[in-house]
């Protein structure tokens, strides 16, 4: 088991450098001047350009570019002042990121609880809607909410996320004024920045405003929260939905169901304690990969509602070519990919004993 | 093979989803194949995928009665979006692009999936080891994301979006039909084609790729409205073909302004998201519910 796991983690380095080897590699297809002038935003720093491709050695060949970038990053290194041990630990310098205005570790401290608080807003109605809704339509199979759940299905699978969002908004925010964009409305913005006034214990909006008890903020927060959280669950709850389904399905013809039903258990104890219970495991193993599509799916629904997250300044980032903020919102996805792997393993060796033994 | 096809239909044509499905597609190969009768362009212009503009006025106008039957000169039949942009124009037009966008990008990401997965599966050992360990690394990365990177660095159009979605959409193809050859090549009848000194080739081509192939072609099908999906996703952001031109993601993103309509009056621009949004709604529809059927047919596990 421990070995399993510890192969799995050493995994993590490997991913990483592979995908910003591969985000650099796709940065060569610009000259070095063009990507010098991504640094220089003031016209009259013009001049400066030579400096900044000395400085990243941009004209290097591109290993040359990724050593000097990784010596910054890595937590790792020698030591400033050339004193003491050659190796020792350092704060990872990710750069400065334009798009954010804010260096990349601060960007990724800011905006990573906002996308997490956003996902979880949506997977955990995800799992109980869709677990229930899932087990519904398999003991109901082929009436009529076994048929919704196939509508629900399809209909989710081929609405993009995009136009669901622009039509939630032209209702519950153009006409009926209920719920708008952002992450707070103005004033509670000030108060949430207001040191004084507001503890960010946790970066997660909704719990703060609880242990502040401040109501007002938590009832705008949770006001913002609600169109992009059921956007991104109606775009992924098909998902759980048909898992759901196939598998109960599968369990239902099995043998000890037929034992079940014939000892006289009432079907609600043979459907939600003996059925249920074994065909939850695919469900579950599932639900770690449906997070990793939540936090990549929120990349459009951040941006169409204005929600200031990891998707928005990731795609900003690439959008204005921001390269620091595109390595470093990649990189963060790509660490959040390997341990979403890793959970989803821990998970089904938890919930399948049988995996334990092999 | 052609058994085969034939078995695919008789099945087919069974389910009412998959009728419709069919329709719907069949409906937008229709619109796109007569897009001239349809919207005839204009005699004089450049490129007929460029839709014409009506003035300089950036508000979007509404479509009316006299659009349709009236005496009006210039007939706006779905009315204007942003910047007088004749919205079905756009919309007859852009099934083309649609059709473009979806057919091309899962081409491409077939063969290199096809080649990537297939190469890995049947050498083995190290090439295996490289390719697929390649391949994790772009699973790794939020597909959006590292489209809208490959996109911004070769520069935003429409061909661009196409790469870089075929970019990101192959890895699932490879990682599918490599594990679907690892099985298959350790049959009997391939050691026999080995033993009769067949070519690596031969082998590949004659032996295991028709034995594997079926469902590539059901998650291909299954995954065109996701392809579709994230083309028009790359225009929305203001990534994909220059403005003004045919296509459904750009007509959806130039409405994002006008969502909360004029004051007083907040649906007054309902039709500039409503009608593309329907259009790229019923499209993938249509390729999802030909997909499902297939899947329900070729993969018996299912049933």
């Amino acid at each position: 088991m421990i070995k399993f796991f510890a192969k799995r983690l050493a995994m993590l380095p490997l991913v990483m450098a592979g995908v910003t080897i591969l985000l650099f590699t796709l940065l060569q297809f610009l000259s070095p001047e063009m990507r010098a002038a991504l640094y220089v935003k003031d016209p009259r720093q013009l001049s400066a350009l030579e400096q900044v491709i000395q400085k990243y050695h941009l004209r290097d060949p591109m290993p040359v570019q990724y050593w000097v970038w990784l010596k910054q990053v890595l937590p790792i290194g020698a030591p400033a002042d050339g004193k003491g041990f050659p190796l020792q630990f350092k704060t990872p310098d990710l750069g400065y990121s334009e798009t954010a205005k804010m260096p990349v570790f601060e960007a990724i401290q800011s905006f990573f609880p906002a996308t997490l608080e956003l996902t979880l807003m949506a997977f955990i109605p995800i799992m109980a809607f869709g677990i229930w809704f899932g087990t519904l339509s398999a003991v109901h199979k082929d009436k009529f909410v076994d048929h919704l759940s196939r509508f629900i299905a399809i209909t989710g699978y081929s609405l993009p996320s995009f136009v669901l969002g622009l039509l939630l908004l032209m209702i519950f925010y153009g006409k009926l004024q209920y719920f708008p964009p952002g992450r707070y409305s103005l004033d509670i913005d000030m108060l949430v920045h207001d040191a004084a006034k507001f503890n960010h214990y946790t970066g997660f909006l909704l719990l703060d405003s609880l242990l502040n008890r401040n109501l007002a903020v938590f009832w705008d927060v949770l006001k913002h929260l609600i169109l992009p959280g059921v956007t991104l669950m109606y775009i992924s709850v098909a998902l759980l939905v048909r898992i759901t389904r196939s598998s109960m399905l599968e369990e239902l013809s099995k043998d000890y169901v037929r034992t079940a039903r014939a000892k006289g258990l009432p079907e609600r104890v043979v459907v939600g304690k003996h059925a249920r219970r074994n065909a939850l495991i695919p469900v579950v193993t599932l639900s770690s990969l449906l997070f990793v599509r939540l936090l990549g799916g929120v990349v459009i629904t951040e941006t169409v509602f204005d929600y200031p997250g990891i998707g928005r300044w990731g795609v900003n980032a690439a959008q204005q070519l921001d390269v620091p903020g595109v390595l470093g919102s990649a990189l963060l996805s790509a660490m959040l990919f390997v341990v979403a792997n890793m959970i989803s393993d821990i998970v089904y060796a938890v919930v399948d004993p049988r995996i334990r033994v092999q | 093979m052609k058994e085969k096809l034939q078995e695919i239909w008789k099945k087919l044509r069974k389910k009412p989803m998959s009728i419709l499905g069919c329709c719907i597609v069949l409906s937008f190969v229709v619109v796109a194949a007569l897009a001239p009768v349809l919207a005839p362009p204009a005699p004089n212009s450049r490129d007929n995928y460029l839709i014409p503009q009506d003035g300089y006025s950036p508000d979007p106008v509404k479509p009316t009665l006299a659009d349709w039957y009236g005496p009006k000169a210039v007939k706006h039949r779905f009315g204007t979006t942003e910047q007088q942009y004749d919205l079905y124009y756009g919309m007859v037009w852009g099934t083309r692009t649609a059709f473009q966008v979806a057919l091309s990008v899962t081409a491409t990401a077939l063969l290199i999936g096809i080649l990537i997965g297939g190469l890995a599966g049947f050498y083995g050992g190290w090439v295996d080891e490289v390719l697929m360990r390649f391949t994790d690394v772009i699973l790794a990365l939020p597909g959006i994301i590292l489209a809208v990177v490959i996109v911004a660095v070769l520069g935003p159009s429409l061909q661009k979006v196409l790469i870089a979605v075929a970019v990101v959409a192959w890895p699932s193809y490879a990682r599918l039909l490599r594990g679907d050859v690892l099985s298959i090549k350790e049959r009997e009848y391939v050691l026999a084609a080995k033993a009769l000194g067949a070519t690596d080739l031969r082998i590949m081509f004659r032996h295991i790729l028709p034995n594997c192939i079926y469902p590539l072609l059901v998650v291909a099908s299954l995954e065109l409205g996701s392809i579709v999906i994230t083309a028009a996703a790359l225009s929305f952001l203001g990534l994909g073909a220059p403005l003004g031109y045919a296509d459904w993601g750009q007509l959806i993103s130039l409405s994002r302004n006008w969502i909360l309509g004029s004051s007083g009056n907040p649906f007054a621009f309902w039709h500039t998201l409503f009608i593309p949004g329907t259009a790229i709604f019923f499209f993938v529809l249509g390729w999802n519910l030909m997909g499902d059927a297939l899947r329900d047919i070729l993969d018996p596990r299912q049933k």
